[in-house]
């Protein structure tokens, strides 16, 4: 019994039905912890790109060096390096916060590398015109750049997204009950691995394919000259 | 006589070894209508770009509005505070060759924009003021579309409300017909002729439009590798040239 739920393995169909609550379960904390790291990603990534741009060079620089350490390093050493190192030194996380912040932090190095391009395809005529007239760097940002830029950079994001998804099974190595660890703890209890493991192999794809529909009607949905903001 | 509100005192600007602007000396009146004519890269545009803080120079001074401006090199501690450049920009407006218009904002939303954002209108004065300018320009039943759907005269003339709703006392156009078709160019240069009877209101302008020219300027400056080689009063400059090189580039330019 897992969750209240027993596993019935008098067939395979009937073993399949009894575990899917389970998995759901599970299904629910892999897209949550997709979710809250993304939302890391976007946000921290967007950090990383400003900073980078800034005009002191000294701090650019130092942006670059963190970014592109982040992005060489293993994201399985990153998160082992956050659950059990930083306990040491007195930051203790639960396994799902450590998880999702891993992913967030791996990704942002990508994400920061999206935002780049994508502030950089709008045309420097833009900046100028802002600029002209007197907007403040932040405001250029806020209501000129991004804005355009956010149609620019939506496919590159949405597959960052997807791959982000499929990352997290990732999470079960430091006990994030996710789909997969909990697949493979009902396999632990029946010895029967192969419909669990089968069901997340099947229900990954089912959710990166609806994912990738919706990021394509989002695309579809959103203004090429750009989205104002406010 | 007032001092002049736009002074150039020995500027010097660099690409890499290409030298733009030559120790350039320039001095425009307030009220002044002043059009720059000459070769490509001969740095008409640049002293526009320098005027509206885009572009930083090597050495020399520069006044505007009686806000003097040192930036040489425009990097490092003699790099001019931000605070100071907008200081600078709050009396200068430019109108750019491709319009820049901004691409994800209505008609209506591009002219409102600054004002709101910088000068802290609220949205019914910004449109009020926006209406206004869109009449003046003749585009008061376009205010809800996008640039996009206009044709170019049109974007121009958005273009020029928009830097007008900041109400610049200086007002730059950068070659403002040279990306238009010709059957659009007589609307835009109509609008500009408009605002060359406002009193108040200094015009530079860039252009390749030599009729225009000699209509609405005060006065007119041919330059050539960065400098000013011949500068007067419209007629003299266009029918009595002294230099051989203004005579030259006339002739290149102007039919028969």
């Amino acid at each position: 019994m897992i969750y209240g739920f027993a596993y019935d393995t008098s067939s395979t169909l009937a073993y399949a039905l009894s575990i899917l609550p389970i998995l759901g379960i599970g299904l629910i904390v892999t897209i949550e912890a997709a979710l809250v790291g993304f939302g890391i990603a976007l946000v921290l990534g967007l950090v990383w790109c400003l900073l980078r741009r800034s005009r002191f060079t000294a701090l650019s620089w130092t942006i670059a060096a963190i970014v592109e350490f982040i992005r060489d390093t293993p994201l399985l050493v990153q998160l082992f390096f956050l659950y059990y190192v930083l306990p040491d030194y007195g930051v203790t996380l639960p396994a799902f916060l450590t998880g999702a912040l891993a992913l967030g932090l791996q990704y942002s190095a990508y994400t920061s590398e999206v935002y780049r391009g994508g502030f950089d395809a709008v045309p420097r005529g833009q900046w100028e015109a802002a600029t002209a007239l007197n907007l403040t760097r932040y405001q250029v940002y806020r209501d000129i750049v991004v804005p355009q830029a956010i149609p620019r950079i939506l496919p590159s994001m949405g597959n960052y997204a997807v791959s982000m998804l499929k990352e997290t099974p990732v999470l079960s190595v430091v006990t994030v009950l996710d789909m997969l660890n909990l697949a493979n703890m009902i396999g632990d209890r029946t010895f029967e691995y192969l419909v669990p493991l089968s069901l997340v192999g099947l229900i990954f794809p089912i959710m990166t394919t609806l994912c990738s529909f919706g990021i394509h009607a989002l695309e579809r949905a959103l203004p090429k000259a750009g989205l104002a903001l406010r | 006589m007032t001092s002049p509100i736009i002074r150039f005192n020995n500027v010097t600007k660099r690409f890499g070894d290409f030298v733009v602007l030559d120790q350039f000396d320039f001095e425009v009146a307030q009220g002044e209508k002043v059009t720059s004519i000459g070769p490509s890269g001969s740095g008409k545009s640049t002293v526009l770009r320098i005027l509206m803080t885009l572009e930083p120079f090597q050495e020399g001074a520069l006044t505007i509005a009686d806000i003097s401006y040192h930036q040489p090199d425009g990097r490092g501690r003699f790099r001019a505070s931000d605070h100071h450049l907008r200081q600078i920009r709050t009396n200068v407006g430019m109108v750019f060759q491709s319009f820049n218009l901004f691409p994800h904002m209505t008609v209506l939303r591009n002219v409102v924009e600054a004002p709101m954002a910088v000068l802290g209108l609220r949205r019914a004065e910004a449109e009020c003021r926006a209406v206004e300018l869109l009449r003046l320009v003749g585009l008061s039943d376009k205010k809800d579309h996008y640039p996009s759907q206009l044709s170019g005269g049109q974007q121009q003339r958005v273009a020029i409300a928009r830097a007008l709703a900041m109400r610049p006392r200086v007002l730059l156009f950068d070659e403002p017909t040279s990306a238009l078709d010709p059957q659009l160019v007589g609307e835009v240069l109509g609008v500009i002729r408009g605002l060359a009877q406002e009193h108040d209101l200094t015009m530079l302008l860039v252009t390749h439009e030599m009729r225009f020219a000699r209509e609405v300027s005060d006065r007119v400056c041919f330059f050539d590798k960065g400098r000013i080689v011949e500068q007067g009063p419209p007629d003299q400059i266009f029918s009595t040239p002294s230099q051989p090189r203004t005579r030259e580039f006339l002739n290149s330019v102007l039919p028969g």
